[in-house]
């Protein structure tokens, strides 16, 4: 069982859990995640490690309600405990030195970024930050961002906050303007982490992705994970999590990400309706 | 009358299975196991050589007369002590051994008629024990104050806990999953081996003391080096295969396409059958195949089915005497409606045009002249190319060695497959303080041969501890 230390929801849909799991606090670098399982009947779920303590022993994951195990994951309050938490996998990202870094973050990538941004910047980096939202209210971690960066941009879909638009737009910008960017990371949705790299490809600078594919076991033994990567099969829990956005094969991605999108409704529904009926 | 009864030789005791049609429909376990009347019946039938040779057949040289004998004369409690003597799983084993090639394959009764069950012997001892709920605890020599890291819960990593704790010696199983079992909990079905029995196992091996710490991936978690910083004096690694083969043809990407480990982990260790109750989804076929012919295809095919499908069908490239899978597997699966398609292979998969699995396009075969494993060479047949439909694909075609843990740990000295390299009559690695054993350093084998090296390890563990490397 592991220890829920602190339980936040950050926005609508939006939640932070710290857990107690010092060995993986230990080992937690950038760009790394691990795998939950809230309880027996969970499944097993990668999230990215937000955040880490050593001192505390503590790791702090972001994550997004879509379906019934976040739901229940959801539900869990300070003080509450999960069933599995395995970690860290993945390959960290890969910190050095290489001039201006945009890092760009969507939804639960906002949070997701902050490591990378942080490290990147600590390396002797230049950090551009881009975050966006569909609207003011779904934004968060503002500052914590501008305290890594060296510039913060915000965008919000609606115009509610800041500039109207997506990354997208504020990536072209920076592209047609002075400054000369040597990398981009970036993290959130699928369609997000595609656009990014479509945009960046045209100027030719290199785009690092964080594929989110659906997993099982999360260290390579299933391979449900697989994704195409310069025409080639790569398991994203043991190749990655780290790609050239450049080279991924977004369609096959997005494809299979929908693979359950109707066994997931069917569980929810089926979820939700057992619930309501315990509560009346 | 007395007299006649007694010369009547005793046929092979059949064992009590599900109904074909009913369990196809079901996950509980297929055959029944045998009552004590007819145990003792099946028993009967040994002729109690003095020269035995099924226990030359056994990997583990279970003292099988002995056993037999006892259940003969219904000393259960007897019976099973004997087995346990040499098996620590002999609940898994009389389930998933392949008896036919090992000790009823060297039983003299069966040169001429039907070789003495052992394996279903073997079985009810165990299932009987079980049953008494209440398992005899041996007794542990006293601490010795050595301390032993096992990285792996399978049948090996057990078989070495369950020696070494014996031996006086403090053991903590680290084991990637949130359930201990390997293989015996991730892969095999629960029709076939049900999941309370590996459970009531590793409940045994808590009350001998192992301590298991789950969620642990050596190599990710924790690191060997760092095992030893922390006063481990001993490793073994017994991490399994645990790399899934694809075919690397095209439409492999396809949504329906499966390898057996996702497949199989799915629907086992995630209870992906009871969907919606447990929350990981799997896409229930109507129309299913498998590639191989091992006892991994023979699972996933009966699990399709009892997913739901209409219908399943095993390609394979060679025929059914190439076919490895246990006897009783093949059996089991096409008395249930498993069709087979024989010497044909995949040439790529074909999608619906919405990234979704609709058909596989094939090639016939014909065998050749026999290649390095014996076998004769599957050989493509030109022009012979067919399509057909199926909406879910497994690929049980095999397993690789899975690098996790070997990448990160370089002294560590590995075959051209990435296979651990482990001495034959110890399995020490080339790194010292670290054995290692079962399906990383054979690929992927049986649980019995895991359990073999296992014990082959504890012993040599033992005396490294006790006399040096
Ligand atoms: C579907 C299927 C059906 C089978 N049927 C039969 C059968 O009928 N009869 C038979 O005899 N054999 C059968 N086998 C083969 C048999 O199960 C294996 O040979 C046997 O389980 C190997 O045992 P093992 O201890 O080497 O490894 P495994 O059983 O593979 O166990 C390895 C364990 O190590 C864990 N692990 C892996 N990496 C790490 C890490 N880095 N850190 C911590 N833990 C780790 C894994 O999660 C796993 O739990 C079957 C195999 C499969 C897949
Ligand atoms: S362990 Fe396996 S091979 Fe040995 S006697 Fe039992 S069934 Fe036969």
């Amino acid at each position: 069982m592991y220890k829920i230390l602190k339980k936040q929801e950050l926005v609508p849909n939006i939640h932070l859990v710290k857990f107690l799991a010092p060995a993986i606090a230990k080992k937690a670098q950038p760009g790394q995640f691990v795998i939950i399982t809230v309880d027996e009947k969970g499944e097993r779920i990668p999230l990215t490690i937000a955040d880490w303590d050593k001192t505390e022993g503590s790791i702090t994951v972001v994550f997004m309600e879509v379906g019934t195990t976040t739901q229940r994951f959801a539900l869990l309050n300070t003080g509450d405990s999960i069933d599995s938490l395995v970690g860290p996998l993945g390959i960290p990202a890969h910190i050095e030195k290489v001039g201006t870094v945009v890092c760009v973050g969507g939804c639960y990538g906002i949070a997701a970024i902050m490591p990378i941004a942080r490290a990147m910047k600590e390396a002797g980096n230049k950090v551009i930050s881009i975050i966006e939202a569909r609207s003011k209210y779904l934004l968060f971690w503002e500052d914590e961002l501008k305290s890594v960066s060296d510039q913060l941009i915000v965008t919000t879909g609606d115009g509610s906050y800041a500039p109207q638009g997506w990354i997208p737009d504020q990536l072209t910008q920076i592209f047609e303007g002075e400054e000369k960017v040597d990398l981009i990371f970036a993290i959130g949705c699928t369609f997000m982490m595609k656009l990014a790299s479509e945009t960046s490809k045209p100027f030719d600078i290199k785009t690092i992705v964080h594929l989110n594919s659906i997993m099982v076991d999360g260290t390579g033994m299933c391979g449900c994970c697989r994704v195409l990567v310069g025409g080639e099969t790569k398991f994203a829990c043991v190749d990655g999590p780290e790609f050239d956005g450049h080279q991924v094969d977004w369609d096959v991605l997005l494809s299979r990400q929908s693979g359950y999108q109707d066994l997931e409704i069917q569980s929810l529904q089926n979820w939700e309706s057992r619930n309501w009926r315990r509560t009346k | 009358m007395e007299q006649k009864a007694k010369k009547e030789k005793v046929p092979r005791q059949p064992m009590p299975e599900q109904e074909p049609k009913v369990r196809a429909k079901n996950f509980q376990e297929v055959p029944l196991g045998y009552p004590p009347d007819i145990a003792m019946r099946e028993a009967s039938r040994c002729l109690q050589c003095k020269n035995p040779t099924c226990r030359t057949g056994c990997p583990v040289e279970i003292d099988i007369p002995a056993f037999i004998n006892r259940i003969k004369e219904g000393d259960f409690k007897g019976a099973i002590a004997k087995i346990k003597e040499k098996n620590a799983l002999p609940a898994v084993c009389g389930r998933v051994c392949p008896q036919e090639v090992q000790c009823e394959n060297n039983c003299i009764l069966g040169k001429k008629g039907e070789p003495v069950a052992i394996g279903r012997l073997e079985r009810f001892s165990a299932d009987w024990e079980r049953a008494q709920g209440e398992v005899s605890i041996p007794e542990k020599e006293a601490p010795t104050g050595k301390r032993i890291a096992v990285v792996g819960s399978g049948p090996s990593g057990l078989t070495v806990a369950g020696d070494l704790i014996l031996k006086g010696h403090d053991v903590t199983i680290f084991e990637a999953f949130q359930i201990p079992g390997g293989v015996l909990v991730y892969g095999i079905p629960e029709f076939r081996l049900p999941k309370a029995i590996v459970a009531a196992e590793v409940e045994y091996m808590k009350k001998l003391g192992v301590k298991f710490q789950c969620d642990m991936v050596v190599g990710a978690t924790v690191s060997i080096d760092e095992l030893f910083e922390q006063g481990y004096d001993a490793v073994y690694i017994g991490v399994g295969a645990g790399l899934p083969a694809f075919m690397r043809i095209p439409g492999e990407n396809l949504i329906g396409v499966y390898s057996a480990n996702e497949y199989l982990t799915r629907s086992n260790l995630m209870k992906a059958y009871l969907f919606p109750k447990y929350d990981t989804p799997i896409i229930r076929g109507k129309n299913v195949v498998v590639f191989g012919a091992g006892n991994v295809a023979m699972d996933s095919a009966r699990t399709a089915l009892r997913l739901g499908a209409e219908r399943v069908r095993i390609i394979y490239r060679r025929s059914r005497e190439e076919m490895p899978a246990r006897i009783e597997e093949l059996h089991h699966a096409e008395q249930e409606g498993v069709e087979l398609l024989l010497l044909a292979a995949p040439l790529n998969f074909i999608g619906d045009g919405d990234g979704r699995l609709k058909g596989v396009r094939c090639q016939r075969m014909e065998l050749g002249e026999p290649d390095e494993s014996g076998r004769r060479r599957p050989e493509p047949i030109k022009g012979s190319e067919f399509e057909t439909e199926c909406d879910t694909a497994v690929i049980a075609i095999g397993a690789g060695a899975n690098p996790l843990l070997t990448k990160k740990t370089p002294d560590i000295q590995l075959n051209r497959r990435g296979y651990i390299i482990a001495e034959p009559e110890t399995g020490k690695t080339t790194k010292k303080g670290v054995w290692a054993g079962g399906d990383i350093v054979t690929g992927q084998a049986t649980v019995i041969l895991a359990m073999g090296a296992g014990r082959m390890v504890a012993n040599s563990i033992h005396n490294y501890l006790t006399l040096g490397w």
